[in-house]
């Protein structure tokens, strides 16, 4: 089945004792039993509850998955998954991961006895002098956020596998309809679907999914042990954002190039981070693994002032934080999504305070042109 | 003001836009800034949301807390609130725990070094024999789950002020409308909102109430992070619940308090839990520190294979998961919520095989007799 048709027909999307096209909202916390010894296949709805069920079988499905989770947020989904290492344990991370993340790996997973070593993942060879005998998780961003750098995902998947390493993949900014970690070897995939996978920025939620039902079996006791799960209706409002992720991802992407060359070519801009321009260091990696670079991107202005005109000056794309939505957002990974990691070692990373990130959404993309370049232009 | 008017009042205030007595539904991911270095105080709704925020000032006046957090579930909740510890802590915890946060604790906090020692938080004497230098915490349910023992908070939290340990109570079973443990000296409290709070089993949502606003501060840290956190919807159907806890609690207890001495008087049934009879080992603590002994009845069939035929006959009465909600609900938990117990602690503790938990609900109490009484005799 081709992934248009996957995204409309994945999970339970007919109700099965009316005919309801779409599963109804179990508004539910408890499911009445029959049988004192065998237990119907719902209890209690942190467990299981159908709308979130439907939901989850249709992100295993599009990952390419055994088994999908769905949690209270991204972050939900992250920390609830990294639960399956013990204390002891270490894990390589990519070096400019999602500042949320590095927040919960070094303030919270660190007191758990869980140590991080973050690394340039641009490089396998790094990667590689990074494993210690007590690596257990290699973590990846492809691209990574904020500054779209690419990794190679099966050469690493494959050190990884020969060394008995689980490999995570964040996969928020491709979805699987551009990329499918799973297939080219990795081990888990999570998401936040807040973004395009929901897509209209109006759900929290996030994903982990898996293709080995060991791996499945040990991320469920968590999801039903430590019970960040998401809700009945946020679970609704995923899925039917997910049917129209491919059409939503199509015009968003094509909108992202003509930006990205339109501002590749501005004065005021002296670099674009795009993996769907043919100057981006990754750009042959990421097209042998993806089907697209996304619909999101970052660059650097000639100036703070100029990044200030920018944010507040332009009216279509929305100065907020988040991303993959059908309104374009524009962020400041500074101060926002990145505002956790201290100052030095983000401009380290590159995260500078000229940067800025834009996440396209299906507004005219001459529009959105028009629009930046009047901000440029105010003062 | 008095509670059920604080539980009516909880999101009013909010929409001075329009004037909506009802708090809106702010289904929404993210949040426009005014300017750069500017917000509107909400930036991105797992950090905060305006509906979450009605619900979680509204529990923290119910709680005389500084601050309230809502989660995804009584279980993210109590999730949260370990990761103020750290590997090598260790935490007392009533014995007789809720089946799943002994799950969470046992078999998914222990692994990265927390250690936990179960005692009957019912007795301070082996509360404080439990102490030991890296003893950072107690744990206590108020009201035990499934055996209804009372902790006598006074004496707990004296002896944790003593011995500079937090004292963290899980007051599901009595909500704020009954017990507030804060004022009693708890640090935090600690609620499925799935139960009494909600109201209507159909929300799964947890709540954390934190006394010292430094402490919260580590709360709201984790909470972040973590992001384990309660949707709009939910947030909001959990608020509608909160406004009528007063009234239904009422009801549930009386109905209740009739249940429990009809049970007593049953000759299929052995021996009833309910601190509201006289006969209750707790009952006299329980009058001295709450406003009622909650809707919570436990109760010991004379033989094993009476359980199955009440678990089933009865109609009104379903037998489900869950608890406080205004349907009646039977469960049994040596093979439900207490299934993560050891057999031996189980058997220990009296959770055994003739053992029945009921949640009364608002149905008219005489039909709730009647059900259980055709399905005792069947």
């Amino acid at each position: 089945m081709k992934f248009a048709t996957k995204l409309i027909h994945s999970g339970q999307t007919i109700d099965p004792r009316t005919g309801a096209l779409g599963m109804p909202i179990y508004q539910t916390s408890t499911f009445r039993q029959q049988s004192v010894d065998h237990f119907g296949k719902y209890d209690y709805a942190r467990s299981d509850n159908p709308s979130r069920e439907s939901l989850e079988e249709a992100i295993a499905c599009l990952e390419g998955g055994s088994r999908g989770f769905a949690f209270a947020s991204g972050m939900a989904a992250i920390t609830s998954t990294l639960l399956i290492f013990s204390a002891g344990d270490h894990l390589i991370v990519c070096d400019d991961v999602y500042g949320g993340t590095y927040r919960a790996l070094t303030s919270i997973f660190n007191r758990l006895g869980i140590q991080a070593t973050f690394v340039d993942a641009t490089s396998v060879q790094a990667i590689e002098a990074a494993i210690r005998p007590e690596t257990k998780g290699i973590y990846l961003e492809s691209p990574s956020n904020p500054l779209l750098k690419v990794t190679d995902l099966r050469a690493v998947a494959g050190l990884a596998r020969s060394r008995g390493i689980i490999t995570l993949v964040d996969n928020t900014f491709m979805t699987p309809y551009l990329q499918r970690p799973l297939e080219l070897g990795c081990d888990i995939v999570l998401h936040s679907g807040t973004k395009f996978l929901s897509g209209h920025s109006d759900v929290i939620c996030g994903f982990a999914v898996v293709r080995d039902a060991e791996l499945g079996h040990r991320i469920r006791y968590i999801q039903n042990g430590f019970g960040a799960i998401l809700g009945p209706q946020d679970s609704f409002l995923a899925q039917r954002g997910l049917k129209t992720l491919k059409v939503r991802m199509d015009q968003s992407q094509q909108s992202a190039v003509k930006i990205a060359n339109w501002l590749q070519a501005h004065k005021r801009v002296t670099a674009v981070h795009y993996p769907g321009l043919a100057e981006h260091p990754g750009h042959a990696i990421h097209a042998a693994q993806a089907h697209g670079p996304g619909a999101v991107f970052s660059f650097e202005l000639d100036s703070f002032e100029t990044t200030r005109r920018l944010l507040e000056g332009s009216k279509l794309s929305t100065f907020a934080v988040s991303l993959g939505g059908v309104e374009s957002i524009i962020s400041y990974p500074a101060r926002m999504s990145h505002a956790a990691v201290p100052r030095e070692e983000r401009e380290r990373k590159g995260i500078t305070d000229t940067l800025v990130r834009l996440s396209v959404g299906l507004e005219d993309p001459d529009d959105l042109i028009e629009d930046l370049s009047a901000a440029f232009n105010s003062d | 003001m008095n509670i059920a008017t604080q539980a009516v009042q909880i999101g009013l205030e909010w929409d001075t836009r329009t004037g909506a007595v009802a708090v809106p539904i702010y289904q929404t991911a993210t949040f426009r800034h005014p300017g750069l270095g500017q917000s509107t105080g909400f930036d991105y709704s797992r950090s905060g949301n305006p509906t979450r925020l009605a619900l979680e000032n509204g529990i923290a006046r119910l709680d005389d807390g500084a601050l309230g957090f809502a989660f995804a579930s009584g279980m993210a909740a109590i999730a949260n609130l370990l990761l103020l510890f750290r590997s090598g802590d260790h935490i007392i915890v009533t014995e007789d725990l809720y089946g799943g946060t002994c799950r969470l604790f046992d078999k998914i906090f222990s692994q990265y070094g927390l250690t936990f020692t179960y005692v009957d938080t019912s007795d301070a004497v082996a509360v404080r024999a439990a102490i030991r230098p890296e003893t950072k915490a107690l744990f206590v349910e108020s009201l035990t789950n499934p055996l209804l023992k009372f902790a006598d908070l006074p004496a707990l939290s004296a002896l944790c002020r003593e011995r500079g340990l937090l004292l963290i109570v899980d007051n599901t079973f009595l909500t704020p409308y009954l017990l507030k443990p804060l004022d009693l000296g708890a640090d935090i409290t600690v609620y499925s909102a799935t139960k009494y709070l909600a109201g209507h089993n159909d929300t799964v949502a947890g709540l954390v109430v934190v006394k010292e606003p430094q402490l919260a501060e580590q709360v709201y840290f984790h909470q972040n992070s973590v992001g384990g956190v309660l949707g709009p919807q939910d947030s909001w159907l959990t608020i509608r619940g909160m406004k009528t806890l007063g009234i239904r609690l009422d009801r549930q207890q009386e109905n209740a308090q009739r249940l429990a001495e009809w049970l007593q008087g049953h000759s299929r049934v052995k021996a009833v839990h309910y601190p509201g009879l006289e006969t209750h080992p707790d009952h006299g603590l329980m009058k001295r520190d709450t406003r009622g002994f909650g809707a919570m009845i436990a109760f010991e069939v004379d033989e094993h294979a009476l359980v199955e035929q009440v678990l089933l006959k009865t109609q009104l009465i379903s037998f489900a998961e869950s608890l406080g909600g205004v349907e009646s609900l039977i469960t049994f938990p040596e093979v439900q919520t207490h299934a993560d117990i050891p057999p031996e602690v189980r058997a220990r503790l009296g959770i055994n095989n003739v053992l029945l938990r009921l949640s009364v609900g608002i149905e008219d109490c005489d039909d709730l007799i009647e059900d259980l009484r055709q399905a005792l005799e069947g």
